[in-house]
């Protein structure tokens, strides 16, 4: 951890986070994943919208910037657009990205710009205080569903694929390594990739939901998981409450910035 | 034959949030609750260098190394 700490860190540790709270475990995951990527960090930049996971950009010593609540795509897609070689990283809560932020996501997924998404699923607008975002699990406890959701939550994965990203994943917060893995893999795939976190809030959704203590979450969180190559030889019964994890999509489309440039070369050479 | 991997860890406690992760997952046993729930190293001859702490404590405040036995 102390060298991840020297190169990556802004070194103003404490955090602000509660107690076992698993936005540490994946700024974690994610300063172990840049080390292995070996990206320089003049050329990196890592941006975040407004929630407790994305005062991320806040303890990385990285180009960062933190900006308005489900707006941190927009932020991004400007950053690589002026500087198409840039790595970009964008770190969004469930509520910033498919909540307020759900249009700039979808239109992100079809732009397919070359950028990672890492979007912290606690499954609640943590920082205000625990109420139930789009991806709050249907029946699941919160401070603004007292007995229960009855919402629907949107399977952020499917939604991702359906808009046009060309790489999607799920990690969790328990398998951390696996979580490295998927980051590294998202990063060094050229074009948009979401890799969306299971992770947990032990205040503002455990407490609700009878797993106030971190371990129960992350407990819960491994029990609930299945991985690619065992839900293939599962039933949709046996499927049913289970989230799968790993690659859940990979294509080479077209990416954004090189066909901008393209269109570029075309004009400026004379073309139409 | 191959020594079996051994680690020094340490917690550092001014960073430590006593969430209890590291010794519930820890799969040697290698820490206990001080009084005040923040994780105090037990037994540290049972590290096995597996970094699983290291790597799901939530405030950066578990640090192993790997102890050479050549
Ligand atoms: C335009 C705007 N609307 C509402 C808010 C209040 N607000 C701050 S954070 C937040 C939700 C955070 O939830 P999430 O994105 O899931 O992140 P978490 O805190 O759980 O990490 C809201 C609604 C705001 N800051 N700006
Ligand atoms: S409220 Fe939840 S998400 Fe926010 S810091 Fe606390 S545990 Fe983490
Ligand atoms: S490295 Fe592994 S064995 Fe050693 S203390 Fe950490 S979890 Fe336990
Ligand atoms: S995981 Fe980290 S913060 Fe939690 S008890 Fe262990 S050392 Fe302390």
């Amino acid at each position: 951890m102390n060298a991840l700490y020297e190169n990556y860190f802004r070194k103003n540790l404490p955090h602000i986070w509660c107690s076992g709270c698993g936005n540490g475990i994946v700024m974690s995951a994610f300063a172990r994943a840049m080390e292995q990527l070996g990206y320089d960090k003049n050329k990196t930049t890592a941006v975040s919208g407004i929630g407790c996971s994305s005062r991320i950009t806040g303890y990385l010593d990285l180009n960062t910037l933190h900006t308005a609540h489900g707006r941190a795509l927009p932020f991004a897609t400007g950053v690589k657009m002026s500087e198409p070689e840039m790595n970009v990283f964008i770190f969004m809560g469930d509520g910033d990205c498919a909540a307020i932020g759900g249009n700039h996501f979808i239109h992100a997924c079809r732009r397919n710009m070359d950028m990672t998404a890492i979007v912290i699923n606690n499954h609640i607008y943590g920082m205000t205080g625990g109420q139930f975002s789009p991806l709050t699990p249907f029946g699941k406890k919160a401070t603004t569903a007292p007995y229960g959701s009855v919402d629907p939550a949107f399977d952020l994965c499917e939604l991702a694929k359906g808009a046009g990203a060309n790489f999607v994943a799920r990690g969790n917060v328990y398998h951390a390594k696996q979580l490295t893995d998927l980051i590294v893999a998202g990063a060094r795939h050229k074009g948009f990739s979401l890799i969306e976190v299971m992770a947990t809030c032990p205040v503002s959704y455990g407490r609700h939901n009878k797993m106030p203590k971190p371990i129960e979450l992350m407990n819960h969180i491994k029990e609930n998981t299945v991985s690619l190559a065992r839900a293939a030889k599962m039933t949709p019964e046996e499927l049913e409450g289970k989230v799968v994890n790993g690659i859940l999509h990979q294509v080479d489309g077209k990416e954004y910035c090189q066909e901008y440039q393209n269109l570029l070369d075309r004009i400026q050479g004379g073309g139409k | 034959m191959l020594a079996k991997k051994q680690g020094h860890v340490t917690v550092v406690e001014k960073l430590c949030k006593a969430c209890g992760i590291c010794i519930a997952l820890c799969p040697a046993q290698v820490f206990v609750a001080a009084p005040d729930g923040r994780a105090r190293v037990a037994d540290q001859e049972k590290c096995t260098a597996c970094r699983i702490c290291e790597m799901h404590c939530p405030d950066f405040c578990v640090e192993v190394e790997e102890i050479d036995n050549e």
